[in-house]
């Protein structure tokens, strides 16, 4: 009976009705995700697939199907796609929270376990797990490097988009560095691309003659930013700080670039700790309801060596 | 053609330029740095040099009444077998290499730009449709080029490539040289050539062109191999300056060289191409993002400015083109 379409409205009783998790069936994990439109969610693809292999060669009988969106109202429409085709939990990292409250109580309805990465819910009684990187701690662990290491000095910040996670960021970074001798300059967006955030970087060596650091969050951002410096032959600046751990900024980390002394980690590869956990849960029976949170580990010349994977595509 | 027209036509001509100074102007107030030669030539021209070649092949394509919105993604899957082309070829790195590279992006463009013709010409889809099928296909054939995340070219490379967009000639940046070269070409072709001539026509009124004698089909797989070849000029610019290419590449390019196009006189229904005024509408979409990042505007309204400052030059141009 779960394959026949009933209408919104029946959603409800058709979950009462099969309430009764069906323990014998086969178990198929579901896996909603953007689509890769910037490094770090190509990032999350990638991870997506390597791991859904994974667990399909790991468990026997299990099956995961992967399912990219370009946006929130495609991935409704996905979710919907997935429920038909009788899954018992959902891994999924919504584009948009508000947007996709609603489709996933639907989801949640039909009695699918669900696990949510990144972006956290309106409504946090949906999800079943929550595994998430700290967004908060990002900007806190640059925001603590650079007062421990600036003293007095004007920076520079280039903002993702304005979006939850964006200001979680910006504001743990503005927390950090409270009380510190650091003037934040400007602070505009750069969309998480490259080319907008080279943009950003030449026109604020235009309007500033002296900047001491700057803060982009994201390393993305930052090839875009380090290039904008070399052009200009700015010598001013004496660090620049992304974030997420993306590999190329993580070997100048290693190799000990002078302008990138640290990185601050928000792994795409979150998307595979939901899924393991997922498939554990499932299959081996264990607990994992409740939320996981990665730390923003802080990447110095020390420790790159262990966060460096040449073959990942971010 | 009697001079009474003319040179109502000379003064339509320059609305775009006039708003281009104006534009100026107002960010020379905004901010002294503003008018130096490192702001507005090396990084603004510069940088507003892929939208400005992109926007003169959209000139041809609307001029002759059509439309191209897989540009930004061809722009980003010409890059990725540049990119790709140039990595495998590492061992031999050096100028021989890039030169090849280059060819290949204009063949790339150029074939880009054919298949979008003949879907429209020959499968009679409208170009709304078709290219819009074509700027998915290439965004997702470039995602799995890159297997979803970012291709680059080595530091080596990079070093030997660099000068084509950092670059300068007597102090103008080769960028900017290209886009008056492109400009220069086009302008000849559209204005001086029966190709021009049959492109306006068919643009004005398919009908009475095709009872003209002009071949519709050829004219617009022509446009669309020119708006090709304009992109794969563009990716030559881009592909140095970062050295790589993402998800990101080209998004929203289409609508800003639709965007350059229409600021710059010409009409979205076609009949008429301005090449000069595209490059000024270019350049003023540029400035315009360069002005307000330079200003102390709040940003959350930089979208709002940025939208108002397009619409005021439009409603200039218009009272100028109605006197």
């Amino acid at each position: 009976m779960k394959r026949r379409n009933f209408g919104y409205a029946a959603a409800a009783m058709v979950a009462i009705a099969t309430g009764a998790k069906a323990e014998d069936k086969p178990v198929v994990i579901g896996v909603s995700i953007p689509a890769a439109d910037h490094g770090w969610t190509g990032g999350v693809v990638y991870h997506a697939q390597r791991i859904a292999k994974a667990i399909e060669a790991n468990y026997k009988g299990v099956k995961v199907i992967v399912k990219t969106s370009p946006d929130g109202a495609a991935q409704a429409s996905a979710l919907e796609d997935l429920t038909t085709q009788g899954i018992t939990a959902l891994v999924v990292l919504p584009h948009n929270s508000d947007e996709l409250t609603n489709p996933l109580k639907k989801v949640k309805a039909k009695g699918v376990f669900i696990t949510v990465v990144d972006r956290a819910l309106s409504d946090p009684t949906i999800n079943d797990l929550y595994v998430a990187g700290n967004n908060p701690a990002l900007g806190k662990v640059a925001g603590d490097y650079m007062k421990a290491n600036l003293g007095k000095a004007d920076i520079v910040i280039i903002r993702g988009l304005p979006i939850v996670i964006d200001e979680q960021r910006q504001k743990g970074f503005a927390d950090a560095i409270k009380g510190s001798d650091i003037k934040v300059l400007d602070s505009q967006f750069g969309n998480w691309s490259r080319d907008d955030a080279f943009k950003v970087m030449q026109d604020y060596l235009t309007k500033y003659p002296k900047i001491d650091a700057v803060w982009c969050q994201d390393d993305d951002m930052a090839v875009g930013v380090l290039e904008a410096i070399k052009q200009a032959k700015r010598t001013d600046i004496k660090m620049v700080i992304g974030g997420a751990g993306m590999k190329e900024m993580i070997k100048k980390v290693a190799d000990g670039d002078k302008l990138m002394p640290i990185n601050v980690l928000y792994p795409p590869a979150m998307i595979g700790t939901a899924l393991e956990l997922t498939a554990a849960g499932l299959v081996n029976k264990i607990p994992v309801r409740g939320s996981y949170i990665l730390d923003a580990t802080l990447v110095t010349k020390d420790n790159a060596a262990e966060f460096y994977f040449p073959d990942s595509s971010f | 053609m009697n001079f009474a027209i003319k040179n109502q036509f000379s003064l339509k001509h320059a609305a775009p330029f006039i708003a281009l100074i104006g534009l100026i102007l107002l960010g020379s107030l905004v901010n002294p740095h503003f008018l130096s030669y490192s702001n507005l030539i090396q990084n603004v021209a510069t940088r507003s040099s892929f939208i400005a070649i992109i926007a003169i092949g959209a000139t041809f394509v609307m001029a002759g009444g059509g439309l191209d919105l897989s540009v930004g993604s061809m722009a980003a899957f010409t890059a990725g077998t540049m990119i790709l082309f140039l990595t495998a070829n590492e061992q031999d790195a050096g100028a021989g290499i890039i030169a090849l590279s280059m060819l290949l992006a204009l063949a790339v463009g150029l074939a880009c730009g054919l298949f979008n013709g003949l879907v429209i010409t020959l499968g009679r889809i409208e170009p709304f449709i078709a290219t819009l099928g074509s700027m998915v296909i290439l965004r997702s054939l470039f995602t799995y080029l890159a297997n979803g995340g970012s291709l680059s070219i080595s530091p080596a490379l990079k070093e030997i490539y660099a000068p084509v967009y950092e670059g300068s000639f007597l102090g103008i940046p080769i960028p900017l040289l290209s886009i008056l070269g492109v400009g220069a070409v086009a302008a000849v072709l559209l204005y001086k050539t029966p190709f021009g001539r049959h492109v306006i026509a068919v643009g004005s009124n398919e009908d009475v062109a095709r009872y003209s004698g002009v071949s519709l089909s050829r004219v617009k797989v022509l446009t669309y191999m020119i708006q090709g070849l304009c992109v794969g000029v563009a990716v030559i610019l881009y592909v140095p300056r970062l050295g790589s290419a993402n998800s990101a590449t080209g998004l929203y390019w289409e609508l800003q060289a639709i965007t350059a196009v229409v600021v710059g006189g010409t009409l979205l229904k076609g009949g008429q191409g301005r090449i000069w005024g595209t490059i000024a509408g270019a350049f003023f979409l540029e400035i315009i993002g360069n002005i307000l990042t330079l200003s102390n505007v709040n940003v959350y309204l930089i979208g709002a400015v940025q939208g108002v400052i397009i619409i005021i030059a439009m409603l200039i141009q218009r009272g100028i083109n109605r006197r």
